[in-house]
């Protein structure tokens, strides 16, 4: 009894000790939430970086991060890095806007309508299984060696993904929503526009995630095969050279290349289908 | 003089109306000469089994589906297709995922050429009316189940409709919210002084909403048979003249 007594007495009895306090409870929280997300990467990079100096890797095949980094900056300074970029993204832009252009209204239309969409689709899968790659010794046949045979494949790879997932948006619309809509004077055109097009906007945005994504992977595979600029020439390039850190700085830009455009699309997707889960 | 003109609109007339459906080379009658005749105002119950063909029936008046033979005359027009005289509240909210509340209301005003403001402004008013006036900006998918079957109510009542057609409206709602859905139904319905054809296969639900229940036969050649719900409303489901309507509504279907 005397005892409680007393500890009431010293100062600072029941105060809240200041690693428990809100701002630092708050910090903590912060912390952790980053370090869930990122500690492998970390991780991972903090390897890379040291195993070279612990003899676990060779330097030579595997260059540390530091070196990768400063090859980059210099690619990006110095180099020829900066034109690459432009040009690689104006392959892959050009390609890549050609087949969203193409395929979003060509795959709302025959999402739309049955009889088309059952016509079509056997020749739709028998080129969307053709590898583009496979195909691109024909379209260099037909277009030539320069730029149009590049764009071409990468167009042809990137409107598939784009194309079937606009026609899956629009049939998997529920039919009594579009129902609703015309017992309450929705004219066609307005139910295109209020119901058919949102509800497949989710799906479309699938389609232009993985669009996207491959558009990166045949412009690479495009330049490594019959190019002498871009990022994926400077892949090649710099491993025929044996300039290994600068091969690595080439991929780590085209890492970094499609984790912008997935961002940016899913930036977009978040505003445009704020009624519905974003989902990866 | 006007009060007459005003409750004259939304008759309904049926005329020996039948249709019948393929279903993998099997012949099937759903209806088969369904005639009746509402009157402008009344609240008419329509039950019947599974099979009775009472969707049908309603889907029919709605114009959303054409009948083989026979017409439906609304006001003494004959009708096809969807039109602004009727309203439909389906089994299912139906409501656009990625509008809000409101703007779901609006929906069907802004499709009949009504400006956006005014559009909803009207739309508020019927979302304050089924009481969801604190969630007019909320998505469909943060709202309960009877919570946007309201909203589907008062995208129903927006409209002004002089017919309003309910395909088991509650069917899919808790025993406790579909309680209270009923009675503020009722007490929308004397309100707005519409037209009420209800598709249920709730008796209860019938006898306390209707005027009149209509039994809708399912075997071959069954006939409709029909039973005057003559209870002062507000109705008490347990008074017993209440009860003893109900008890006789499960007799017609064999059940005790």
């Amino acid at each position: 009894m005397t005892l409680e007594t007393e500890q009431q007495a010293l100062p600072g009895f029941g105060q809240i000790p200041f690693w428990q306090s809100r701002p630092v409870r708050e910090a903590a929280a912060i912390v952790r939430g980053f370090l869930s997300r990122y500690a492998l990467l970390i991780a991972f990079a903090v390897l890379w970086q040291i195993s070279p100096s612990l003899g676990w890797t060779n330097a030579a095949v595997l260059p540390p991060l530091n070196t990768i980094l400063v090859a980059l900056w210099n690619g990006v300074t110095v180099g020829t890095f900066s034109g690459d970029i432009l040009i690689s993204l104006r392959r892959a832009g050009l390609a890549f806007g050609a087949a969203v252009s193409l395929g979003i209204p060509l795959g709302l239309f025959m999402g739309q309508v049955r009889f088309i969409e059952r016509s079509l689709d056997p020749i739709l899968q028998l080129f969307r299984q053709t590898s583009a790659l496979a195909l691109y010794p024909v379209f260099i046949l037909l277009l030539g060696l320069g730029e149009t045979s590049k764009v071409f494949v990468i167009f042809w790879a990137t409107l598939f993904p784009i194309l079937l997932a606009t026609i899956g948006g629009v049939k998997q619309v529920d039919p009594k929503l579009i129902e609703m809509a015309r017992v309450y004077g929705a004219k066609r055109l307005t139910v295109f526009r209020r119901v058919v097009l949102p509800a497949a906007l989710p799906q479309i945005f699938v389609g232009l995630r993985l669009s996207a994504t491959t558009s990166l992977l045949l412009l690479i595979a495009a330049e490594m095969i019959g190019a002498n600029s871009g990022i994926g020439f400077q892949v090649m390039n710099a491993q025929y050279n044996f300039q290994i850190p600068l091969m690595f700085a080439a991929i780590l830009l085209l890492a970094l290349l499609g984790l912008s455009a997935n961002f940016i699309l899913e930036t977009l997707q978040a505003r445009l289908c704020r009624w519905s889960k974003v989902k990866d | 003089m006007a009060v007459a003109e005003l409750t004259s609109r939304g008759d309904v007339t049926i005329k020996n109306l039948s249709k019948s459906y393929s279903i993998n080379g099997r012949h099937l009658n759903v209806l088969q000469g369904v005639s009746n005749h509402i009157r402008a105002g009344e609240s008419l119950a329509i039950v019947g089994a599974s099979g009775s063909g009472k969707t049908t029936l309603l889907r029919v008046l709605a114009g959303l589906e054409d009948a083989d033979r026979g017409e439906v005359l609304i006001d003494g027009q004959a009708v096809h297709g969807v039109g602004k005289d009727r309203a439909v509240i389906f089994q299912e909210p139906r409501l656009l995922p990625w509008l809000t509340v409101l703007d779901n209301v609006a929906f069907p005003l802004e499709n009949r050429g009504l400006k956006k403001a005014e559009a909803r402004a009207r739309a508020r008013h019927y979302v304050q009316l089924v009481g969801l006036g604190e969630f007019t900006e909320a998505l469909p998918s943060q709202l309960s189940g009877g919570m946007a079957q309201r909203v589907g109510i008062a995208r129903a009542l927006a409209v002004k409709p002089e017919i309003l057609l309910l395909d088991e409206p509650f069917g899919a709602l808790d025993a406790m919210t579909k309680i209270t859905m009923q009675e503020e139904l009722a007490r929308i319905w004397r309100e707005e002084k519409v037209t009420m054809i209800l598709v249920t296969h709730d008796l209860e639900e019938a006898v306390y909403l209707a005027d009149r229940v209509l039994i809708l036969g399912k075997e071959k050649g069954g006939r409709t048979r029909e039973i005057d719900v003559d209870l002062p409303r507000p109705r008490n489901r347990s008074e017993a003249g209440f009860v003893k309507l109900r008890e006789q509504l499960l007799n017609e279907f064999g059940l005790h």
